[in-house]
């Protein structure tokens, strides 16, 4: 059988392991990481936590808190992190350290007995991602507010710390991080895209282990805080990469591996409604949150920031519906349409529906990625003011408080936004055909029934394009 | 029919090219453009490429700035001192103006649209993307049995 090329290009069964090089390997075993970095961020957020308090309500493009959540950190999981590093972010997150250091009760080494705190069992009905999917649409509800003032991102943040701290005494691991964290739903989701992976090596290896410590721990590292079974888990998004199951597998069978883009997105495993919201919810944010923030349309943006009760409150019934119902409506007529185009029987039409919306996965991407093109390039110089004055004191840390607004590249934001778009669109095309072939039998039946989905992706692709650069 | 095909896709390429490339006649446009936080009005500038732009900036509130993406050009306006500017616009496309002056906290987000026409940006992004998803189709279609990728 001939192998199958990405574009004709990388085999998707590809893999190139990181973790051969014994530094890398040696980096991941220790305990020090990913404890070093978490440890740094937590810093960091302890300082954005602190210029967000101290700036109060005042205009946020001054404000280190501002500027390091919603330009650099939003844009970096957006740029590389997510697409690049899979869940990257989740390895050095701070927000669930004192939960899961509360658990261990201990920060740097293993503790083998019982882990502190309830410990209970999550809810099997919300082993979802449903709770993420509300909370994070929800929490764009007062966009307006928390991307410029610099108390709303305090508020927002201390609240997520908060909530993990306590979920974490609660409840067992890392159930806040799986089903409740606002950034965690779209990185798991957008993860599956991500051009790297940590997977086990040899199957047989893990066959012969019976006791099974990737999972259940042992002096070297924690059972699986994402309680995943590390030995067998085929995609990304819910591996937080905390790189326990590094430590704990006597036998190194445990790989960082670099792989084609994509790869996750054909893999059938817990694929179901709730990741196909988790898509319509970020289509329809992406457009929101572009048109209300980089339109020219005052009257939104009123309402985006509450200048009337009415307008806010037409604002947040707009998105919800748009979000929850419209773009899942359409979508739903046209995965229709693609079962009658198959003229396929057997097929239900919610297996179609769920398995095409991760057509969905690398054009959304690609959204947000030409979206934050337009949030960084303009106000990036930003940070280098911030930088050297983070708590608007008058300071002058690193000489460049004084930098004047400069917009970089600001020409030249509409061709990167049209490549971007263009780019991602054809891997939706180059990974939507393969989910046809998976969903129907028939090879007849999954090029028919690929036409709907096809006008669909390119629809808005181009909706895209005349919204961003048209 | 493979050919005929090529040929096509080539004459809208190149029709689009010659498009985008044409000059107009040089005419020369003004505006009176009215800022209050967070927006300008009008909104949306639209000019053909090569005309002379000439704006006066109205602040009706506070300092408000006036940043043209892609021009590099800028003035600003306080409550009862205008600004102006005078650029050509020589370049085709969507490009954002943009409030340089920090005037509260949608300060980022004030910005309005110049469209200097034809906008070939869009117009070639758009064309590439309908090209490339119509040739992935023909691609799928003439897939046989067994065939991978
Ligand atoms: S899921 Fe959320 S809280 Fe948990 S590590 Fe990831 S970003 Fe941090
Ligand atoms: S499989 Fe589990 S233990 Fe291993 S890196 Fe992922 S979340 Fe951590
Ligand atoms: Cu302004």
């Amino acid at each position: 059988m001939s192998k199958d090329k990405l574009f004709g290009l990388v085999d998707l069964d590809w893999r190139f392991e990181l973790t051969k090089f014994r530094p890398v390997r040696a980096l991941f075993k220790s305990r020090w990481f990913p404890l070093l970095p978490i440890l740094f961020n937590l810093f960091i957020f302890v300082i954005i936590l602190l210029a967000g308090f101290l700036g109060g309500y005042s205009a946020g493009n001054y404000n280190f808190g501002i500027m390091i959540v919603w330009i650099l950190w939003w844009v970096m999981l957006m740029f590389v992190l997510v697409p690049v590093l899979s869940r990257a972010w989740c390895l050095m997150c701070p927000f669930p350290i004192f939960g899961e250091w509360a658990q261990r009760g201990a920060l740097f080494g293993v503790n083998m007995g019982k882990l502190g705190g309830l410990n209970l069992k999550w809810p099997k009905a919300l082993k979802n991602m449903w709770i993420m999917n509300v909370f994070f649409l929800v929490t764009t509800f007062f966009s307006g507010f928390f991307t410029v003032r610099p108390l709303a991102t305090f508020i927002l943040l201390g609240l997520i710390i908060l909530i993990a701290f306590i979920m974490g005494l609660i409840f067992e691991k890392r159930s806040f991080c799986l089903y409740v964290c606002p950034v965690s739903g779209f990185q798991g989701l957008y993860s599956q895209f991500a051009t790297t992976e940590i997977r086990s090596k040899d199957p047989q290896v893990c066959k012969e282990h019976k006791l099974k410590t990737c999972y259940l721990g042992n002096e070297k590292g924690y059972g699986c805080p994402w309680l995943l079974a590390p030995f067998s888990f085929r995609k990304n998004t819910y591996c937080g990469m905390c790189l326990e199951c590094f430590k704990s597998c006597p036998y190194d069978n445990m790989a960082f591996n670099l792989r084609p883009p994509g790869a996750d997105l054909l893999v059938d495993d817990k694929r179901g409604l709730d990741e196909a919201w988790k898509s319509f919810i970020m289509l329809g944010i992406a457009m929101v949150f572009f048109l209300s923030m980089q339109g020219p349309w005052g009257v939104l943006k009123d309402m985006v920031r509450a200048s009337t009760l009415r307008g806010y409150l037409t604002f947040i019934t707009f998105h919800t519906v748009l979000c929850l119902l419209v773009i899942p409506g359409i979508f739903f007529v046209f995965s229709y349409l693609s079962k009658v185009f198959s003229g396929n029987k057997e097929v239900s039409l919610k297996k179609l529906f769920i398995n095409f919306s991760y057509t969905l996965i690398p054009i959304g991407l690609g959204a947000w990625i030409a979206f934050s093109f337009g949030i960084v390039l303009p106000n990036g110089s930003y940070i280098l003011h911030i930088l050297s004055d983070p708590f608007s004191w008058g300071w002058n840390l690193f000489g460049t408080k004084n930098v004047p607004w400069t917009p970089v590249f600001t020409h030249s934001l509409g061709y990167l936004q049209g490549i971007t778009l263009l780019v991602f669109y054809l891997f939706s095309l180059a990974y939507g055909f393969r989910l046809s072939k998976q969903t129907f039998p028939g090879l007849q039946e999954a090029k028919r029934g690929w036409i709907p989905i096809f006008t669909f992706l390119t629809l808005t692709t181009l909706l895209f394009l005349w919204l961003y650069i048209g | 029919m493979k050919i005929k095909c090529q040929v096509f896709c080539w004459f809208i390429v190149c029709s689009l090219w010659f498009m985008a490339g044409s000059s107009f006649a040089q005419a020369e446009k003004f505006f009176e453009v009215k800022a209050k936080k967070f927006s300008y009005t009008p909104n949306i500038i639209e000019v053909n490429k090569g005309d002379l732009v000439r704006i006066r900036l109205i602040s009706e509130d506070v300092h408000h700035g006036f940043f043209v993406d892609g021009y590099a050009v800028s003035t600003s306006a306080h409550p009862g001192q205008d600004g102006s500017l005078k650029f050509t616009a020589d370049k085709p496309g969507r490009f954002c103006f943009r409030c340089s002056v920090t005037c509260g906290e949608f300060h980022p987000y004030m910005v309005g649209y110049l469209v200097v026409k034809p906008n070939s940006r869009f117009s070639m992004s758009a064309a590439a993307v309908i090209l490339i998803g119509l040739g992935s189709l023909v691609i799928v279609f003439r897939k046989k049995e067994n065939e991978q990728g």
